[in-house]
Parts: structure tokens; C-alpha cells; sequence
């Protein structure tokens, strides 16, 4: 014993003292900036001290857009990264990237690494999952939509803050006691369509897209122009013009009204936690999504959004050795419940979630597993995996535009979604000519 | 007699224009060709594969209601932009070219507003006219009226041509403050004497002594308005509410940089190179026969 451990120690003792030029670098670029940036340093930091073989360096590229960007030009021009976070919309354009990208279970298998794609939740990581179940890029900081509830103002209204807000037409009653109270922003929400029509359609188990959402193949077409969609925009488009639902942008502008008290109701990612919990003055809490209860097998599952981490092709494999072990830390259950603790994200394995709840994390913030909840109720199905679209975030664009016809009046639901899903249609067959 | 300078054979010129002539070939020839090149093939946004679809790119996107009905965007977006930023110019360098006192001041205040770059102009315009919380829109709501350019298209249309224009008007006012003091004051004191009242003197004399100076501000101003625009529609607006604020330039950025459709964006590109040419044409052969220099 005593032996083992003066070899052990003499082993440490050699390889901290090896010049820091045997390690191999491992780049990854990502698009967080301020306190999830500050985490995402953190985690790098703990990683390159817990082993000394690789050490990683992580590249704030800009947003989103300008991350997947930055990765494009530098493959093009021989400079990639290893690593490379791309949001959940950019999934298609990087799988069909084929030269461009080692898919994950690859990266893994190669490496010889311990790696099981079953710990992963199904809901989660199926959204960078091939239709056969192989990982093509791991998940790194995944939400779902939630319902936050301003108590106060349910409260000054005169309504119980304990109201039942699971169904549509609950919320509407709501919506309409609030209105009568003289509220003036009952309801917000970010992300329109992300929410109200990806989100609506997998949760509804309907299709957002034919072909199992594009997960089989990019000859898909748009289908967010059926019967449950018109009827939840509709509804939406009638709101808008009682007064009851106020829209103020496409993205997350919204935000700041729910925050500073003004709206009552806000339909948002469940990662807006920290910004919620740091600056509401109010009493708020998380209800899950609400559905429509005449639908046949609702609720089924919400979706994620957030982004993913793209291994790039055309590194050495020496980095590729990196790359899995920084992967497999950042699944690692310590990891991956801190960072769900942190965060708002929801955890990807099932071990983070569980570790979670034996600290006793929700007990003492409760209201933070409704996501986790909402997304693993029920075994996703072809509906409601996820949604894999070329030119998505051109899609979502087209979407907002259409669906703010509708929230001024200019277009009845029916007749922007159609228009929705004909403009985006063309996208995609742009989309199927590029990567035929 | 009429000086010449005559070089003899032709290294050394050459040699003078070569640096202009690199310039050129590499910042304008070379990119212009290579959109040129691009715009009849849709490669996928790595790089990795190219199909030839000759002119189908342009069909694609001359088929599109959507982008043809962007020229007319563009069109009233520039024309809003150029008269609004001359006209209010060309306003406050009469008065300042009026001023005896404190005319420093007033020049150098106006002349702030250039250095905000584009797309920080376009932040600030955005806080005043929040639809929720701007000061501006409070204001309005106080008088009754409801502002919201992000479901009013009309609204947001102006708001983009306010922030466009505002951080112009000190370019151009500087240019026409220059313009207007190179005016030889012995022209309008006799005019004065004559009886001429000021509206005359400036339609008759001022105006047209101006015309060199409005002539170039108008081409400078709509190219401004055509290219440089982007930041502030970027933060404000970013194209909508639906297209209504999506300009030419706006939709190449969104379907090169937000799509990865790289084919549709160069196609886009050389449309834009064609309009561009055209309105210089335009500008040179029919207004500049106007402009008395």
C-alpha cells in the first residue's frame, strides 16, 4: 500500500512537471458571454486541472449566428476549431456538412472512450440524435418552454395565484379576469415560434415538418399548418387584439417586461430562471407549458432549444483523445448538475438530474424541475424528438414575419401559416438542391 | 498657352497609378468577380461542393414576391433617408451660416452626432422608442397616441429613417455649411440692394451656386442609405415587422449570414452592383447637366 502510493505520488510528481508543450491543445469556440461565460471558463479551468494531457482552450466567437459563422469561414479556410457550439437550429446545416464534422459516437469509438449514449435523456439528446440513436453532437445547454407566473399581479387582480394554468382555455379565462381587472399586459412570451409552434406541435404530438420533422431525410415539408396550430394562433391572434397578449419582438424583449413586474404571464425558456430570479421584485413561479385539452395525447413532451457542441473534422487524432475526454467530463454528473444548478439548462444525463434532487436543489428552489419534468413525462415520439430543418433559422424568420400579420390583424391564422409553410417550403427545397 | 507635362515612355506612370490600380483590382475587381463566379452556382456553406445552376439563382430570387417587392423598400427607405438628412442640413446650415455669434458651438454640437457609429445610433433610437418602456412612445401615449413599430410597419419604417438619417445630417450639414460660406457674399449684398428678399435670394442665387455641393451630397447620401444603413435596421428592427424595413443589403446579410444560402446572397450581390452602376449612370448623365459649377 504504502509502496502503490509513493508510485503514484512520483507518477503525479513526473507528469506536473512535464513541460506544458507535451500537452495537445484542444480549441473550442463558443457564443456565451457574461455569467454563463464566466461558468463556461470554469468549467474549462476545472477540466485542464483535473488532468494534464490536454488542456483546452476556450474562444468567445460572438453570438450564436456569428459562432456558427466564425466555424464555417475557419473550415473553409483550414483554421477550425476542434470544438464548435452551434445552436439548435444550425443541427441540419452541420449534419449535412458531412466532410465538415466527426459526429460525436465516432469521436468517442475512436478514442476508446467510456461512453453511453443511454445515459443521456432521450428527450434531450434525441435532438442530436440520428433517427438510428447515434450521437452526432453532444448537448451542452438545453431548455424547454415554461409558463412563468407573476403572482402579485394574479393576486392584485383579484384572482387566486394558486389558479389552475394548465390548459389554453384555463389561461384565457385568466387572461380575460386580468384584462377586466384593467391589467395591461396580461400575457408576453419570447420566442414565438419556437414556443407557440414547434413547441405546440410536439407537446400536441403533431408533426412541425413531414418526415418525422426532417429527421429522416431533406425532402421534408412544413406541416404547422394544421388544425391545432390554427387554432392555438387564432386564439393567440384574438388575444393580441383584446389587449390580452401584448407582443413586443421576436426574440426575448419580452423578458424585461415580465422582470420588471408589467406582465403578468410570460411563456419563456426555462433558462430564463437566473435573470428572473435576480431581478423580480415580485412573487413569481414556473407552471409547465400549457396545452389544449380537447387534443388527443396531450401533453406529450416539449422540445429543447439551446445549442450543442460539433466536433470538427480534420484535427489530429491526438486532439480528437482531448476532445472525447473533455466531452465525457462535461457529461459528468458533478459537472452536469452544477451547471443545471447554475444555469437554468436542463441536465442531459439522467445522473445530473438525479444527483440534483439528492442534493436537495429543488426542495430549496421549487419550480426548477417543472422543465425537467415536462421534457421526460413521456417517451418522445417521431413528433416530438425534436425538429431538423435546413435554412431553420430563415424558416423561424419567415414564421415571426407571418406571425406578426396575424398579431396586428393583417392576416387571419390560417392564412399566415399557409403562406408560413409555402415560403419556408421553398427554403428547403433550396436546402434539399445544396446537399442533394 | 496651355502647360503640359509629357512623361516619357510609360514606366513611370504606370508606376504612379499602380498603387491605385492594385487597390482596385484586389478590394473591387477581385470580390466583384468572385460574386460574379458565385452567383451562378449554390455551394453548400462549407465549401465542400458546388453545383452549377447558371442563371437559376436569379430566377429563384426574381420569382420571389418577397425580394421584388425589397426594391421598393429600398427605394422609399433611400429616398426617406437622403431627403430627410439634406433637407434638415441643408436647414441648419442656412441658420448657422446666418449666425455671427456662437456659430462654433452650434457647428460643433451639430457635428456630433457623425461619430456614433450606425448600429449604437440604432440602440439609442430603440431605448427612446421602446414600444414598452421608451421615453418617447410614454410621451406619445400621453398624447394618446400608441406607438408600436414592431407590429406597425409604417411606424417602424420611420423610426429606421429617423436613426439613419440623424447621424447623417452632420455630414452633410458640414458640407453644405462649407458650400454656402464659399458663396462670395458681393453676389448677395447686391442682390439685397437690388431688393431681392431672402427666399429669392436663395432660390435664385444660394441654390444654384449650391448645386456642385447637393449634387455630390445626393450621390454620397443614397449610396449611405443603400450600404452603410445596415446597423441601424440590424438593431432597430432587423427587417420587420414582416419585411416591411428589409432593404436590399438587409436581405443579402440574412440569406448569406442567417441562411448559408451563398448562392442567393452573391446573385443578390451582383443585383445590387448592376443597380448601383445604373444609378451612377443615371446621376451623372441626366442630373449632373443641371448642377452649375
Amino acid at each position: 500500500m504504502f509502496l502503490r502510493n509513493t508510485v503514484l505520488a512520483s507518477v503525479a510528481a513526473l507528469v506536473s512537471a512535464m513541460p506544458a508543450v507535451a500537452q495537445t491543445e484542444v480549441e473550442f469556440w463558443h457564443a456565451f458571454t457574461g455569467r454563463l461565460g464566466e461558468l463556461v471558463a470554469e468549467q474549462v479551468e476545472t477540466f485542464n486541472a483535473s488532468q494534464s494531457d490536454y488542456k483546452v482552450t476556450a474562444s468567445h466567437k460572438g453570438n450564436y449566428s456569428e459562432t456558427l459563422n466564425a466555424g464555417i469561414a475557419a473550415f473553409r479556410a483550414g483554421e477550425q476549431p476542434d470544438i464548435l457550439m452551434v445552436f439548435e437550429v444550425g443541427t441540419a446545416t452541420m449534419m449535412a456538412a458531412k466532410g465538415a464534422i466527426k459526429p460525436v459516437y465516432e469521436v468517442m469509438a475512436d478514442a476508446g472512450a467510456d461512453f453511453n449514449p443511454d445515459d443521456f435523456i432521450g428527450s434531450v439528446n434525441g435532438y442530436y440524435t440520428t433517427s438510428g440513436g447515434q450521437m452526432l453532437s453532444l448537448p451542452f445547454n438545453a431548455s424547454t418552454p415554461v409558463l412563468w407566473v407573476n403572482r402579485d399581479a394574479l393576486t392584485n387582480a383579484g384572482i387566486d395565484a394558486d389558479v389552475d394554468l394548465n390548459t389554453w382555455d384555463q389561461v384565457g379565462d385568466v387572461l380575460g379576469q386580468l384584462k377586466d381587472a384593467g391589467h395591461a399586459c396580461p400575457l408576453v412570451t419570447a420566442w414565438q415560434s419556437w414556443i407557440h409552434l414547434e413547441n405546440l406541435s410536439a407537446y400536441h404530438n403533431t408533426p412541425f415538418a413531414t418526415k418525422a420533422n426532417g429527421f429522416d431525410g431533406v425532402d421534408t415539408e412544413l406541416a404547422m399548418n394544421g388544425p391545432i396550430q390554427v387554432k392555438h394562433i387564432q386564439t393567440m391572434g384574438e388575444w393580441a387584439k383584446d389587449g390580452k397578449f401584448i407582443y413586443t419582438g421576436r426574440r426575448n424583449e419580452s423578458g424585461a417586461n415580465f422582470r420588471s413586474g408589467e406582465c403578468a404571464l410570460f411563456t419563456e425558456s426555462s433558462a430564463g430562471y437566473a435573470g428572473i430570479k435576480d431581478e423580480a421584485t415580485f412573487e413569481f413561479d414556473v407552471r409547465p407549458l400549457p396545452y389544449w385539452s380537447d387534443v388527443e395525447g396531450a401533453p406529450q413532451n416539449t422540445i429543447i432549444g439551446g445549442a450543442s457542441l460539433w466536433v470538427m473534422a480534420g484535427q489530429p487524432d491526438e486532439e480528437y483523445k482531448g476532445v472525447a475526454a473533455f466531452l465525457n467530463f462535461l457529461s459528468s454528473p458533478e459537472i452536469q448538475a452544477k451547471w443545471h444548478q447554475d444555469t437554468g439548462y436542463l441536465p442531459i444525463t439522467q445522473a445530473a438530474a438525479d444527483l440534483t434532487k439528492e442534493q436537495g436543489f429543488y426542495d430549496v428552489n421549487p419550480g426548477t424541475d417543472i422543465a425537467v419534468i415536462q421534457m421526460t413525462a413521456n417517451a418522445p415520439t417521431e413528433n416530438s424528438k425534436g425538429i431538423r430543418l435546413g435554412s431553420f433559422d430563415q424558416v423561424r424568420g419567415i414564421i415571426d414575419e407571418e406571425l406578426e400579420a396575424v398579431w396586428s390583424g393583417d392576416k387571419d391564422a390560417q392564412a399566415a401559416l399557409d403562406s408560413a409553410k409555402q415560403r419556408g417550403d421553398e427554403l428547403l427545397r433550396r436546402f434539399e438542391q445544396t446537399n442533394r | 498657352m496651355e502647360k503640359r507635362v509629357n512623361f516619357k515612355g510609360i514606366w513611370l506612370p504606370l508606376l504612379l497609378v499602380l498603387p491605385q490600380l492594385v487597390v482596385t483590382a484586389v478590394f473591387f475587381f477581385y470580390p466583384a468577380g468572385q460574386a460574379i463566379y458565385q452567383s451562378l452556382f449554390i455551394p453548400d456553406p462549407f465549401g465542400l461542393s458546388m453545383q452549377w445552376v447558371g442563371l437559376g439563382n436569379f430566377e429563384y430570387l426574381l420569382g420571389n414576391a418577397y425580394y421584388r417587392a425589397s426594391f421598393v423598400t429600398t427605394a422609399i427607405f433611400s429616398i426617406l433617408v437622403t431627403l430627410v438628412s439634406m433637407g434638415v442640413a441643408l436647414y441648419l446650415a442656412v441658420l448657422a451660416d446666418r449666425l455671427i455669434k456662437g456659430s462654433g458651438v452650434y457647428r460643433t454640437l451639430l457635428i456630433w452626432p457623425y461619430a456614433v457609429a450606425p448600429a449604437v445610433a440604432g440602440v439609442l433610437w430603440l431605448f427612446m422608442f421602446n414600444t414598452r418602456v421608451g421615453v418617447v412612445t410614454w410621451y406619445l401615449g400621453q398624447l394618446g397616441y400608441d406607438w408600436n413599430h414592431v407590429l406597425n410597419g409604417e411606424e417602424a419604417m420611420g423610426l429606421v429613417v429617423v436613426a439613419s438619417a440623424w447621424g447623417r445630417i452632420s455630414y452633410n450639414f458640414l458640407f453644405f455649411l462649407a458650400g454656402l460660406q464659399a458663396i462670395p457674399r458681393s453676389v448677395i449684398e447686391a442682390a439685397a440692394i437690388d431688393g431681392a428678399k431672402f427666399w429669392t435670394r436663395f432660390r435664385t442665387i444660394v441654390w444654384p451656386l449650391l448645386s456642385p455641393v447637393t449634387f455630390f451630397l445626393l450621390v454620397v447620401n443614397i449610396v449611405y442609405a443603400f450600404f452603410e444603413t445596415f446597423g441601424v435596421i440590424h438593431t432597430i428592427t432587423s427587417g420587420g415587422p414582416q419585411q416591411t424595413t428589409t432593404i436590399l443589403v438587409y436581405k443579402v446579410f440574412k440569406d448569406g449570414f442567417v441562411g448559408q444560402d451563398l448562392g442567393s446572397s452573391a446573385a443578390q450581390s451582383v443585383i445590387l452592383l448592376v443597380i448601383v452602376g445604373i444609378l451612377t449612370i443615371v446621376q451623372f448623365k441626366f442630373i449632373e447637366r443641371r448642377v452649375h459649377y
